[in-house]
C-alpha cells in the first residue's frame, strides 16, 4: 500500500542514504529531471548500488527512468532491473503505445533476469495534454500497468497556463486520471505540492486529491509526508464505521434478511466493498479499532 | 565609597596576582567575549608569568590565549569546553603541562572545595554598579543568566568585575552580590552582542534531523515519564530543538504540565514555558536574546548557579531531579560511552560542558545522533575519548533506529510496544558501516595533552596529542 512517494535526486548519495528513514510508503529514485545530461551514467549506477546494498524494508523503491523518446531509457532500465524495483515511473507517456514500448523492453529484460513476468510494475507519468485525453487507454494498455501518476508541472507548461497553489488549472486533468484509472481498475496518484516551505498548503491539497479519489500522492519535501500519510490514512472513525458495515451485514445474513440499514441508510455492495478497503488499510497500517469489541 | 578603578592594569596590580597563580573566566558572552583577551594582555603586559587560567569554557574569540601560552604567560589551562580554533593548537601540543577539563557541576564544585583554588577572578559583567553588584540581565552586552560565574566570585581570593555598562548603586536585581567584589572596572565594551547571544535559534529544516527529532520525542512520549510535573533539558542544536518543538506539541495536545525546564535556556524552551508546558525554567545560561528578554522580565524564568545546576557532591543540586535530557555526540560506543571533547580525527573541539552531569542525574539521558557524519559512522567499538560514561546514558536516538542501553531494559520493551524503530546498537554501528566501511583507527600520538576530570573527580580519560604528519 502506498500514500505517499517521496522524488529522490538520483545524484544525490546522502539524500538516496537516507531515503528509507524520511517516512515514505515509497521513494522515487529520480534518473529523469533531477539529473543533468552529464550526470546521467553516475546516476544511474549510483541508483543501481542503492537498490543493491542498501535496505528499504518497509518502504517500496521506484525508479523515475528517462523517457522513451530520449537515447537513456533502456541504459536506464538495464542498470536498475536486477535490483528489483517495485515500480518503474515512466515519464511523458503521452499514449498507450510508449507505455507498450516500455513494457516490451522490461518483458525482455524480466526474462533474461530470470525474473517472474510483470514483476517489475509500471507507472506512466500523465504530463502531457496527449498523455490525460489518452488516459484510459494508458491505464488499460497492458498487465504491467500497477497505476497512473499526475504530473503538473510539466503538464501546465504544455497547457500554457500557469502552475498555481490552488491548483484550478489542473481540476480537469485529476479528474480526468481518476476515472480513466479506476475504469482500468489500476491506482492513481497525485502530483506533488511544490512549494516545499509551505508546511500548511500541503494539508489542503492533500485533501483535495484524496477527496477526488486519489490513492495517494507523491512529494519532493520530506516535510510534506506527514500530511500526506495521514490524509491517505482512514481516520479512527472510518474505521469504526467500516466494522460496523460489516457486522450488521453479518447480522442480515444470520437473520436471513437481504438488505440492511445502518444509520438510516442501506447498505449495498459498494458500501460493503469500502468497508473491506478501509479496514484492510487499516490493518496494514497497524491502526486500531477503537471499539472493536 | 567606591570600587572602581581606572583601569584593568590598575586591577591586575591591586588583586596582587603573581607568577605561579591561577586566573578565571566565565564563558556567558561565549564567542563575543572581550574580557578574557583584554585581562591577559595587561597580565602580560606586566611581565607576569607562569600563570594558570580556569575558564568555564574558552573559545575560539579567545585565539590570543595561544600566544600567551607560547610565551609561558600562560602554562596551565582549566575548562568545561575548548572551541576548535584552540583545542587544535593543543591537540599538536602547544602546552606542556595537559589541560583538565571539567563538568560544568564538576568545576564550581572543586572550586568551592579549594582543589582548584582561584587567585583572582574576572568577571565580565553586562550591568555592575561601582560597589560590584552585577548582572547579565542589563546593559548593552546583555548575556541573560551569570550562573558560570558564581563559583568564581564566591571562592576566589580577589573578585574584579569589568562592565561596559556601570549603574547607579544600588544596582536592581543583581546576581553577583558586592560582598564578594573587591574592584570594579568600566570599559568601553566587553564583548561583541553578536557573538553573544544569536538572534534567534532555529530548528532544524534537515529532513534527517526531523526524523530524529519525531523519534526521540516519540521515545520520551512512551518512556513513562512524560506526565503533570515533567522536567527536561535540551540542547541548542538544532534536532534537539526540533525534538523541543515536537514534544511542545505532544504536551499541549495532552495538557500536561511540566515542572521545569533546564540548562542553557533557548527562545523554545521560553515559548514552552509561555505555552504552559513548565511551571519554571532554570536557567544557567541564556542562548539566544528571546531567553535573554524572557529572564529579565518573567519571574517564572530564573538564574541559578552552575553549583545548583549541576554540581555533584553538593547536598543536591537540579540535575538530579531531571526526568529527561537530550543531548548530542560526536562518536557513541557499543558501550554507550560517549565522546563530546574530539573530533573524528582526534583534535579537541568540544568539551563535557554539562553532558556528563545532566546524562549522571537525568532519569532518561538520551543521545540524539545521525548515523554517520560525513564518512564516518557515529558509533565505533571504542570512543577516542570517554567524556560521559555509558552508564549514565539510556538512549541512542539515530534516523536509522533507537538503540537502548541494555540497563534499560522494561524502557526497551515501552519502546518497542510502542512501535518504536528499537534496534541493538551493534546492529546501527554494521548498517553504517556497510555504507561507510569500518574507519582505520586514528593514530594515537605517545603524550597525553588533556586529563578528562569525571563529575565524581576522578580521571576519567585522557587525551592523546595528534601526531603531526611528515
Amino acid at each position: 500500500m502506498i500514500r505517499s512517494m517521496l522524488f529522490l535526486p538520483g545524484n544525490n548519495p546522502n539524500m538516496l542514504i537516507n531515503g528509507s528513514v524520511l517516512g515514505a510508503d515509497a521513494v522515487i529514485f529520480d534518473l529523469e529531471d533531477a539529473v543533468s545530461p552529464a550526470e546521467k551514467d553516475a546516476a544511474r549506477v549510483l541508483v543501481r548500488n542503492t537498490l543493491r546494498y542498501m535496505d528499504f524494508t518497509g518502504c517500496q523503491r521506484i525508479v523515475r527512468i528517462n523517457s522513451t523518446d530520449t537515447a537513456y531509457w533502456k541504459a536506464d532500465l538495464d542498470a536498475v532491473l536486477p535490483e528489483k524495483p517495485e515500480l518503474i515511473l515512466l515519464p511523458k507517456t503521452g499514449t498507450a503505445q510508449d507505455a507498450l514500448t516500455a513494457d516490451a523492453y522490461i518483458t525482455e529484460l524480466e526474462e533474461k533476469l530470470g525474473l517472474p513476468a510483470n514483476s517489475v510494475g509500471l507507472m506512466p507519468l500523465i504530463e502531457t495534454a496527449l498523455g490525460v485525453e489518452n488516459a484510459y487507454a494508458i491505464a488499460a494498455s497492458c498487465k504491467r500497468i500497477h497505476a497512473l501518476f499526475l504530473g503538473a508541472e510539466d503538464l501546465t507548461a504544455d497547457l500554457r497556463c500557469k502552475r498555481t497553489k490552488e491548483g484550478r488549472e489542473i481540476e480537469y486533468a485529476r479528474t480526468r486520471l481518476v476515472v480513466a484509472a479506476r475504469a482500468a481498475d489500476v491506482e492513481v496518484y497525485d502530483t506533488p505540492f511544490t512549494d516545499v516551505n509551505d508546511d500548511e498548503g500541503i494539508w489542503t491539497d492533500a485533501e483535495l486529491a484524496k477527496a477526488l479519489g486519489f490513492t495517494g500522492k507523491a512529494a519532493i519535501s520530506p516535510r510534506h509526508l506527514e500530511a500526506i500519510n495521514q490524509t491517505f490514512s482512514p481516520t479512527l472513525a472510518e474505521i469504526d464505521y467500516a466494522y460496523e458495515v460489516l457486522e450488521a451485514i453479518a447480522m442480515a445474513k444470520a437473520q436471513g434478511k437481504g438488505a440492511i440499514a445502518l444509520r438510516g441508510k442501506m447498505i449495498d455492495a459498494p458500501i460493503v466493498a469500502r468497508a473491506q478497503r478501509t479496514i484492510e488499510m487499516a490493518e496494514q497500517l497497524g491502526l486500531d479499532r477503537r471499539d472493536a469489541e | 565609597m567606591s570600587k572602581l578603578v581606572n583601569s584593568i592594569r590598575e586591577a591586575v596590580a591591586l588583586s596582587g596576582l603573581k607568577d605561579g597563580m591561577t586566573v578565571s573566566f566565565h564563558h556567558h558572552l561565549r564567542n563575543g567575549d572581550f574580557v578574557l583577551n583584554m585581562v591577559m594582555e595587561e597580565i602580560a603586559n606586566a611581565g607576569i608569568k607562569d600563570l594558570t587560567v580556569n575558564a568555564s569554557s574558552l573559545f575560539d574569540v579567545h585565539r590570543p590565549l595561544l600566544t600567551h601560552i607560547q610565551n609561558k604567560v600562560v602554562t596551565g589551562l582549566s575548562a568545561d569546553y575548548i572551541s576548535a580554533g584552540i583545542g587544535r593548537a593543543i591537540s599538536q601540543g602547544v602546552m606542556e603541562k595537559p589541560v583538565e577539563f571539567r563538568t560544568h557541576g564538576g568545576r564550581p564544585r572543586d572550586i568551592a572545595l579549594g582543589r582548584t583554588p582561584i587567585d583572582v577572578a574576572f568577571i565580565a559583567a553586562p550591568a555592575a554598579d561601582k560597589m560590584g553588584n552585577c548582572t547579565g540581565k542589563y546593559g548593552k552586552s546583555a548575556c541573560g543568566s551569570l550562573g558560570y560565574a558564581f563559583a568564581d566570585a564566591m571562592y576566589a581570593k580577589k573578585v574584579v568585575v569589568i562592565t561596559d555598562q556601570l549603574m547607579d548603586y544600588p544596582l536592581q536585581n543583581w546576581s553577583i552580590s558586592e560582598s564578594y567584589v573587591d574592584y570594579v572596572v568600566a570599559v568601553d565594551a566587553i564583548g561583541d552582542p553578536k557573538g553573544i547571544v544569536s538572534g534567534t535559534t532555529q530548528i532544524t529544516r534537515d529532513p534527517v534531523g526531523l526524523v530524529m527529532a519525531s523519534h526521540a520525542a516519540k521515545v520520551i512520549e512512551n518512556s513513562g515519564l512524560l506526565k503533570d510535573g515533567f522536567s527536561f533539558q535540551t540542547g541548542a542544536g538544532g534536532a534537539s530543538l526540533a525534538a523541543a518543538k515536537y514534544l511542545k506539541d505532544i504536551m499541549l495536545e495532552k495538557k500536561i504540565q511540566g515542572s521545569f525546564g533546564l540548562g542553557g535556556i533557548t527562545g523554545y524552551l521560553v515559548d514552552m514555558l509561555q505555552a504552559g508546558c513548565f511551571r519554571n525554567l532554570l536557567d544557567v545560561q541564556c542562548f539566544d536574546l528571546k531567553a535573554v528578554e524572557s529572564i529579565r522580565s518573567d519571574p517564572r524564568h530564573q538564574e541559578i548557579t552552575a553549583m545548583h545546576y549541576a554540581a555533584p557532591g553538593s547536598r543536591s543540586a537540579v540535575v538530579d531531579n531531571l526526568d529527561v535530557v537530550i543531548l548530542g555526540a560526536t562518536e557513541i560506543d557499543t558501550d554507550f560511552n560517549v565522546n563530546v571533547h574530539t573530533d573524528s580525527n582526534g583534535y579537541i573541539m568540544g568539551g563535557s560542558g554539562g553532558h556528563s552531569d545532566t546524562a549522571a542525574g537525568a532519569k532518561l539521558s538520551m543521545i540524539i545522533a545521525p548515523m554517520f557524519r560525513a564518512r564516518l559512522p557515529i558509533v565505533t567499538d571504542r570512543v577516542t575519548c570517554i567524556s560521559t560514561p555509558g552508564e549514565s546514558i539510556d538512549v541512542l536516538v539515530t534516523q536509522g533506529g533507537i538503540a537502548v542501553n541494555p540497563r534499560q531494559a522494561e524502557l526497551k520493551q515501552r519502546l518497542v510496544d510502542a512501535g518504536l524503530p528499537v534496534v541493538d546498537i551493534h546492529e546501527l554501528k554494521e548498517k553504517a558501516e556497510r555504507i561507510t566501511g569500518k574507519p582505520a583507527k586514528l593514530p594515537k600520538g605517545d603524550r597525553v595533552v588533556a586529563n578528562v576530570i569525571g563529575r565524581e573527580g576522578d580521571l576519567q580519560d585522557v587525551i592523546y596529542n595528534v601526531p603531526v604528519k611528515d
